[in-house]
């Protein structure tokens, strides 16, 4: 690559890495101080001196949360959505996108299929049919409801059947020669094949159903079946003062909501924070196939 | 390669998410007859009045729904402009700097927030904005009062597309990044052998090389007109601020299921819904048309 030496460059290129420093600090800042507030003294945190660094280090609002059943249980029942949406969408895209990938001169109905997936995509009836649907199905307080509720995730089949088509085509045609069917040619040729592209689609899925907070505020009507983010979001407002024992009641006086607010969030992220780093090719590859055209 | 044997094989494949797709997303487009209808949920969606479009009538009446469209117009194209324009600037800054470990350090911190709920992303924003927070506390050093962003329905808009920008900017400048990868090395060898300022070849090259991606990018959002996005609005708004911060769906979702005004709730539902698929399909032909960009 080309060096330039001159001052004018060396101050343009200078300042041009302060900025994106500022930059980049910006975006964790806020990450970091809800994990220093996490870490801190009630009083410390009210009185606004707490900024960078934790003052008056405990880890007693850690300590609410691990005898907090319901903390525990919403994670919980986060762990198995994500879970049974991670399976369930693996398998119905991989089977769905085969037979799209066709040509329609290989398989007639496919264009017929494909636009009905493109207007489901693009048209919904809107959030009160939708709650009347999963009411009349059933499915109130159900976990089936947040598996199933968001629909056939479309974009993922088209993702997946986008790089079907840009396969070798000759590979297919071989197997075919030597007598193999449909399934032995997805499961057996395709699938190996196409591990970068389900990975992509899985994790996808996992962080948002991991994310997903609103249906479940909809569906659920008891505050116990709810998922770890709506869970967060109904409780960072208020604390019930009347549940409280003695003994959380004297821990509570050295510290504020909070700090407490805090820590919960800082632990609902922290499972996104640790797979973040393996997660990341993958989300950067989705979103360059996903813009290519098929 | 016809293989007719095969349709059958094709059809069970295809089944487990037709399945799926009719009880998820197909079903609920039948309830959205409720909109038509004076609906009675002891009589359910059949059985109960037939009134046209009385709902949507009534809707454009009210002061409140005018109102909501307004707000969620202004919050969306605001959003548009500002996820367009802040990750093409961030690329290209990151562009000029050659330094691998430092721009690969850099990407993986920016997309982060990307993978955050806007639960979690409100909580903290609601934290470190707060009245006591720690920014009103700098702000305080400077002497100014402190500000109420999330309180004060003259900021709150504005609060609104600047932490969706904070929260995706390094995200959406992935796709830039693609573009700029893909520009041939030799280009700006050339350029500096004709003696072209690193300036100039930022101005000749690489700009040239990403304007293309970004009007692609700008015409496929224009479907995003109605969408302001609700997660982020429902975590951060507050009653004081429904003047400028309601937008449509917030509003449908307090008039239907808060209210139970299933009706009309649905008729806005149904209305920003018809809207949205027409610019979609119209941002997505021009799309078509001119950058031969297709989904499928």
């Amino acid at each position: 690559m080309i060096e330039e030496r001159s001052a004018i460059s060396k101050l343009y290129n200078g300042l041009n890495v302060f900025l994106i420093l500022c930059i980049t600090l910006a975006c964790i800042l806020p990450v970091w101080y809800t994990l220093v507030v996490s870490l801190s003294d009630r009083s410390v945190v009210a009185a606004g001196e707490v900024f960078f660094y934790p003052k008056g280090l405990t880890l007693s609002s850690y300590q609410m949360i691990v005898e907090d059943n319901q903390f525990f249980r919403s994670f919980w029942i986060s762990v198995q959505r994500v879970f049974f949406a991670t399976i369930i969408t693996f398998f119905v895209v991989l089977l769905m996108a085969y037979p799209l990938s066709k040509t329609s001169k290989d398989f007639k109905p496919r264009n017929f299929f494909m636009w009905l997936l493109i207007f489901c995509m693009l048209f919904s009836g809107g959030m009160v049919p939708w709650f009347m649907t999963m009411k009349s199905l059933g499915l109130i307080n159900s976990i089936w409801g947040l598996v199933l509720g968001g629909g056939l995730p479309v974009f993922n089949v088209i993702l997946v059947m986008n790089f079907f088509r840009n396969l070798p085509k000759e590979l297919e045609e071989s197997a075919i020669m030597d007598g193999a069917g449909p399934w032995r040619i997805l499961l057996g040729i395709i699938l190996p094949l196409s591990m970068p592209v389900m990975a992509t689609i899985l994790v996808f899925t996992i962080v948002g159903h991991w994310n997903e907070f609103f249906q479940a505020l909809l569906i659920m009507t008891k505050n116990e079946n709810y998922p770890l983010q709506s869970y967060i979001r109904q409780v960072s407002a208020n604390v019930d003062l009347t549940k409280i024992d003695a003994e959380s009641a004297k821990r509570l006086t050295t510290m504020s909501n909070q700090t407490l607010n805090a820590a919960k969030i800082f632990v609902s992220m922290l499972p996104l924070l640790v797979v973040y780093p393996f997660f990341q090719k993958y989300f950067v590859k989705g979103i360059t196939l996903g813009s290519v055209k098929g | 390669m016809l293989n007719r044997g095969a349709y059958k094989h094709y059809y069970v494949m295809l089944l487990p998410g037709l399945i799926w797709l009719f009880f998820f997303n197909l079903l609920p487009m039948y309830g959205v007859l409720m909109a038509f209808k004076d609906f009675n949920p002891g009589l359910g969606i059949m059985k109960s009045d037939w009134i046209g479009l009385e709902n949507f009538k009534y809707m454009f009446q009210l002061d409140d729904s005018r109102q909501v469209f307004q707000n969620t117009i202004f919050i969306a194209a605001l959003k548009m402009a500002g996820n367009l324009i802040t990750p093409l600037i961030f690329a290209l800054m990151l562009n000029e700097v050659k330094n691998r470990l430092f721009t690969r350090s850099v990407q993986t911190i920016v997309y982060l927030p990307h993978f955050l709920s806007w639960v979690i992303v409100a909580g903290i924003m609601l934290d470190i904005l707060s009245y006591t927070g720690p920014v009103n506390q700098v702000l305080a050093m400077f002497g100014s009062e402190p500000i109420l962003f999330f309180a004060n329905e003259r900021i709150f808009p504005w609060m609104v597309v600047l932490s969706d920008v904070w929260k995706e900017f390094g995200f959406a400048a992935i796709i830039f990044f693609a573009a700029l990868t893909s520009i041939n090395p030799e280009m700006y060898e050339a350029a500096a052998i004709d003696g072209a300022s690193q300036f100039k070849r930022l101005l000749h090259i690489t700009l040239p090389s990403v304007i293309p991606v970004a009007i692609l990018l700008g015409t496929l959002s224009l479907g995003n007109v109605l969408n302001a996005g609700f997660d982020q609005i429902f975590n951060l708004y507050n009653p004081s601020v429904y003047s400028t911060g309601d937008i449509i769906d917030t509003w449908v979702y307090r008039a239907g299921l808060l209210d139970m005004q299933y009706g009309l709730a649905t008729a806005v539902g149904l209305l920003k819904s018809v809207v949205g698929l027409v610019l979609i399909a119209i941002s997505y032909t021009l799309a078509y048309r001119f950058a031969n960009y297709r989904i499928f």
